[in-house]
């Protein structure tokens, strides 16, 4: 196993794309390594992206916000305006793992590590995030929802790698959040998890996402359930609605982290809960 | 030895000096068990099986021998037959002999010069298996159709007609069951589950084995009793005892799962097969495949009450899986379930079941909280359904000094009452409850032990004092014993230093298990001081040319006594350690004995918890552990005790478990899967100790390390059921079942 710290985008592309055998983009390194260490995988190559260029930087970008590939869980936490504009993305990213993790764990990596179960996941989709990829061909956008294709797998293609992720911008009247459940309070794996961001205009909802995480093969879009939400007061009656709509939509499996019933069972509460918070979120800000 | 008749004011027991480890261990020079090296150490390996239940036909391991680097090869074939029964069921639980028993037990290993090679060595040994049906569930285990695990090996001590995997039966109680239930106005009848759980150490097994041509072998390894390594491991090797060297390192914890060897005696067979030291680290994932969970357990409960709280009767028939060996374990369950309570008719039935599982090694109170846990929940539910106070009912039927307990002995001076009234009196009691929470509450009991100890105590002749015992420190023991050596002799506790020796350095001792080592090293060093300080009188007595008789030992000093008093300046231990050479050469004291005496201890714990009802999510959100210490030594390590065993019950309440497949493969070796409670998942454990002194010590002490663990499973499922309004019955009570519960 041969390992590089790439100086620029143009020679991690090289790299990894020169690579006959498998080659890995090392970010935070908090899956890989622990994929290596437990004989998961064996990779041949490991591109480190921590030393080149921008990999670290924030950048407000038509009234949203561009992170840099490397960025991790505690840099971005203590970013007061990713913080205000899509505080559901931060928490989402901010839960995953513990204090040491924090400081070294990144969107990008969450993303490409294509677990159904990624926290930073759900909140960037609802928020119709996007990452800027680069590869052999040069740079191309891509939704965040694309990105994973099935547990473990994602779109990208062989020397491609995310550079950055694209928080857009919004209207004062709108906010997010995410909730999973865990089993115990922190350091541990979702069993089920929603995203809501919603958009407000006074007391009625005008446009609402939710994203469901670990209920599926991947991450589940549920428009149908967000629909529920849309100009209503979000009253009892209409979170009740969306609850049953996220329990239907939702997938799941049966293992050693929970039964089909319990996981449609809290996806439904975990996307009312997430509703609520994000509703007082979007009063407070207007 | 009997509890001292003087009532002495404790000058140094009792109060809590800084411990003697702690720089060590919160700066990492404490050496655990991975730390030690040798030069020219190879890497060892041990290759495992996929299987749950696998005949072994062949193992080829040519193309690993062959393979550069790789140094040596092992298998069951390089051990010789064990002395007994139990000691061959250890060591095929370390190596397979014959058949994989379990989805993880070792059926190879090797030796080579790095991690690398030695991993590639384990892939190029072919094992030829010849898979074997499968059972890890204890009902399916005792099916008349069930695979046997032993089919050419019937078990001997069972009556016929035990199903084949049946290794032990046990029976305890005494009266008129009938005549008991018949006088119940209430009876309640419910069988109780709960599933595998883990020690949950931090610190994986490790050692380092290095034996030579010359039949010499040293063995340094994390262990809670390296006596017992060394006669197990020397019985395995063919070596006698004096020949191997065992050191225990520092200990990262054991709980008890650290009272066997699994990796020992694989490292120094590879050791003298290399002819190179061989150092042999588990990974966490081997640690949960193929060293000791506790049992899993199926128990019928039935309990008899008065509407005015008397228990009448009470029934008890448990069934207990230890994995794929024989285990007694069940005895004491079945001897604990009831023990807490004064009963004229009271009858437990037991038996352990052999499962392709691993074996189970103690952990704390072994056997007691599985037990104690269906009898608890259904003396709640009884109280429940009569409108009875759970304490006051537990303080009618407690049991005190004179009652004949369940399990045959007539208990001494115990402190069951006492800490039932401190509960009830103590503000957490009457502390007012919020929506969706309720309390819980549950008695617990464990035996302890005493056991073979030897203690030697050298006073220096800079007034200092060396104590060495051998029994490794798993609790705070090196503190409160190094207490209790400077209590008797009159010194400051930093003018002793205690260290835990090598098996060359003592006498024997038992492991570092029942809740010992307070209790008996405390005990052996109390009679190795008073014979330190028997000689150091008559050293004095020489001096001043009087009759050894004619001087007595007072706060630290020799003084002249009778018709002498007065005559003479005392001498302080530093005094006479100072001119020790002269007056007739150094000055030391030991104690060698088998102690007995070890008081039983009681606790009672309340628990509060949130149980958030649309996902069945349980928080703990107040505990408290009220436990009788006998004579707490060192407070802060007895509340660390409480604490600990409080959090594991916690755990194995709530979220820990065992999960096998259906092809019985293991599914969460690791600690994502393996719920252990975080620090966030608890609230502080507050804790009361009481210290009803126990008749067996001269201080009154009594083991507090393993009663703790076994309130919390009743505790916990009476404060869910009741919370939910659903009497839950089968542990783990994580959220699916919980709200699986709550939704009928
Ligand atoms: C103790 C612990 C607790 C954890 N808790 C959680 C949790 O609560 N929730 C959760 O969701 N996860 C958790 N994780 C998993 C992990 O921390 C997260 O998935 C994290 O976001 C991964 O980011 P990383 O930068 O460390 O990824 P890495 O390990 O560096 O990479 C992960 C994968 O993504 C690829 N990759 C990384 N960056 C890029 C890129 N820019 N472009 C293309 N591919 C890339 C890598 O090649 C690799 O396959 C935990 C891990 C640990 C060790």
């Amino acid at each position: 196993m041969r390992y590089v710290a790439a100086e620029t985008v143009e020679q991690a592309v090289a790299l990894l794309a020169g690579e006959t055998g498998d080659a890995r983009v090392l970010a935070g390194g908090t899956d890989l390594l622990v994929q290596i260490r437990m004989d998961l995988i064996e990779p041949d190559l490991l591109v480190d992206i921590k030393r080149i260029d921008g990999m670290f930087d924030i950048t407000p970008e038509n009234g949203g916000y561009r992170i840099g590939a490397a960025v991790s869980g505690a840099m971005l936490g203590e970013h007061a305006g990713v913080c205000a504009l899509w505080p559901g993305v931060v928490e989402g990213f901010e839960l995953i793992g513990s204090t040491q993790v924090q400081g070294r764990a990144t969107m990008a990596g969450n993303l490409c590590n294509a677990s159904p179960a990624g926290d930073a996941v759900p909140a960037l989709v609802a928020a119709n995030a996007t990452v800027r990829i680069a590869g052999p061909d040069g740079t191309r956008d891509c939704a965040v929802a694309d990105i994973p294709v099935a547990p473990g797998k994602t779109s990208l293609g062989k020397g491609e790698f995310i550079t950055s992720v694209y928080l857009p911008a919004r209207s004062d009247s709108a906010a997010d959040a995410y909730l999973r459940f865990i089993p115990r309070t922190e350091m541990d794996i979702a069993v089920a998890s929603a995203a809501v961001s919603l958009e407000m205009e006074g007391d009625i909802c005008r446009a609402a996402r939710v994203v469901l995480g670990a209920v599926g093969p991947t991450i589940l879009i549920a428009d149908q359930a967000a629909k529920t939400l849309v100009g209503t007061t979000m009253d009892d009656a209409a979170l009740d609605a969306l609850a049953t709509a996220c329990s239907d939509l939702a997938s799941p499996i049966d293992d050693k982290r929970g039964t089909v019933e319990f996981r449609k069972d809290v996806v439904g509460v975990l996307a009312k809960r997430a509703a609520k918070i994000a509703q007082t979120r979007a009063g407070g800000k207007s | 030895m009997a509890l001292d008749t003087d009532k002495r004011e404790f000058k140094i027991v009792g109060t809590r000096p800084l411990r003697p480890d702690g720089i060590d261990k919160v700066t990492g020079r404490a050496l655990y068990g991975a730390d030690t090296t040798a030069p020219g150490m190879l890497v060892g390996r041990v290759l495992r099986s996929p299987h749950a239940h696998a005949r072994i036909v062949s193992i080829d391991a040519s193309a690993a021998e062959a393979l550069q680097g790789v140094k040596a090869v092992i298998t069951a074939a390089d051990f010789t037959t064990a002395n007994n029964s139990h000691s061959q069921a250890v060591l095929d639980n370390c190596m397979a002999r014959g058949k994989a028993m379990y989805h993880g037990h070792g059926v190879a290993a090797v030796a080579a010069v790095s991690e690398a090679i030695a991993k590639q060595a384990l892939k190029l040994i072919k094992v030829d298996y010849e898979i074997l049906p499968h059972v890890t569930e204890i009902e399916d285990a005792l099916k008349p159709d069930a695979p046997v695990l032993y089919p050419d090996k019937p078990a001997k001590r069972v009556p016929e007609g035990t199903p084949a995997n049946v290794s032990h039966v046990t029976h305890f109680g005494h009266g008129d069951l009938e005549a008991g239930f018949a006088k119940a106005d209430k009876i309640i009848e419910r069988t109780f589950r709960t599933e595998a759980t883990h020690q949950g150490y931090i610190e994986p097994h490790a050692c380092l084995a290095s034996v030579s041509p010359d039949g010499k072998g040293d063995l340094w390894c994390c262990t809670q009793g390296h006596y017992n390594v060394r006669a197990l491991c020397a019985d395995f090797m063919g070596m006698d005892a004096s020949q191997l060297r065992v050191t225990a390192s520092e200990i990262g914890g054991g709980f008890g799962g650290k009272t066997t060897v699994f990796i020992e005696p694989i490292a120094l067979a590879l050791s003298r097969k290399a002819n190179k030291p061989v150092k042999l680290v588990m990974s966490r994932e081997e640690v949960f495949k193929a060293s000791g969970p506790t049992m899993s357990s199926v128990t019928d409960v039935k309990i008899g009450m008065t509407k005015d709280g008397r228990i009448t009767a009470g029934y008890a028939n448990l069934r207990y899986q230890c994995g794929a060996f024989p285990s007694g374990t069940i005895e004491l369950g079945a001897m604990s379930a009831f023990a807490a309570y004064d009963l004229d008719a009271v009858k437990t039935d037991g038996l352990n079941v052999m499962t392709n599982r691993p074996r189970e090694a103690a952990y704390r109170a072994p056997g007691a909280p599985t037990a104690v846990y269906p009898v608890e929940s259904v003396v709640d539910e009884l109280c429940q359904e009569l409108g009875l106070d759970p304490l006051d009912v537990r303080l009618k039927n407690a049991a005190r000094k004179g009652t004949k307990a369940s399990y045959g002995p007539t208990f001494d001076d115990i402190g069951l009452v006492a800490t039932l009234e401190a509960a009830k009196a103590h503000p957490h009691y009457s502390a007012p409850l919020g929506p969706n929470q309720a309390r819980g509450v549950s008695c617990g009991f464990w035996f302890n032990f005493g056991g073979n100890t030897s203690v030697s105590l050298a006073v220096n002749v800079d007034g200092t004092v060396t104590l060495t015992e051998g029994n490794p420190d798993i609790g705070g023991s090196r503190a409160s014993i190094g207490m209790m050596a400077a209590e008797e002799l009159g010194i400051p506790f930093d003018k002793v230093r205690t260290l835990v020796a090598d098996t060359a350095s003592l006498g024997f001792n038992d492991v570092t298990d029942g809740s010992r080592v307070t209790f008996a090293v405390g005990l052996a060093t109390i009679k190795a001081a008073r014979d330190a300080i028997q000689k150091m009188c008559a050293r004095v007595a020489k001096i001043w040319d009087i009759d050894p008789e004619a001087v007595v030992w007072e706060d630290g000093c020799v003084k002249p006594a009778g018709d002498n008093a007065g005559q003479y300046e005392p001498m302080s231990l530093a005094e006479i350690a100072a001119i020790s050479v002269k007056t007739g050469g150094p000055i030391a004291g030991h104690h060698e004995v088998n102690a007995d005496g070890a008081g039983v201890s009681f606790g009672v714990h309340l628990a509060d918890v949130e149980v958030d009802p649309e996902t069945g999510h349980t928080s703990v959100v107040r505990y408290t552990v009220f436990q009788d210490a006998g004579k707490a030594v060192h407070p802060a390590y007895v509340e660390g005790q409480m604490q600990g065993g409080a959090v594991q019950g916690i755990g194995w309440a709530l979220n820990e478990e065992y999960i096998y497949g259906a092809d019985g493969r293991l599914q969460n070796a690791g600690f994502l899967d393996y719920r252990i409670p975080v620090a966030s998942d608890l609230p502080p454990i507050d804790t009361v100790i009481l210290e009803i002194p126990n008749p067996g010590h001269p201080y009154g002490v009594r083991g507090v390390g393993e009663t703790p663990i076994v309130p919390p499973l009743a505790a916990l499922n009476n404060a869910v059921s009741r919370a939910i309004g659903v009497r839950m019955s089968a542990l783990p009570m994580s959220p699916p079942r919980i709200l699986k519960a709550i939704k009928g």
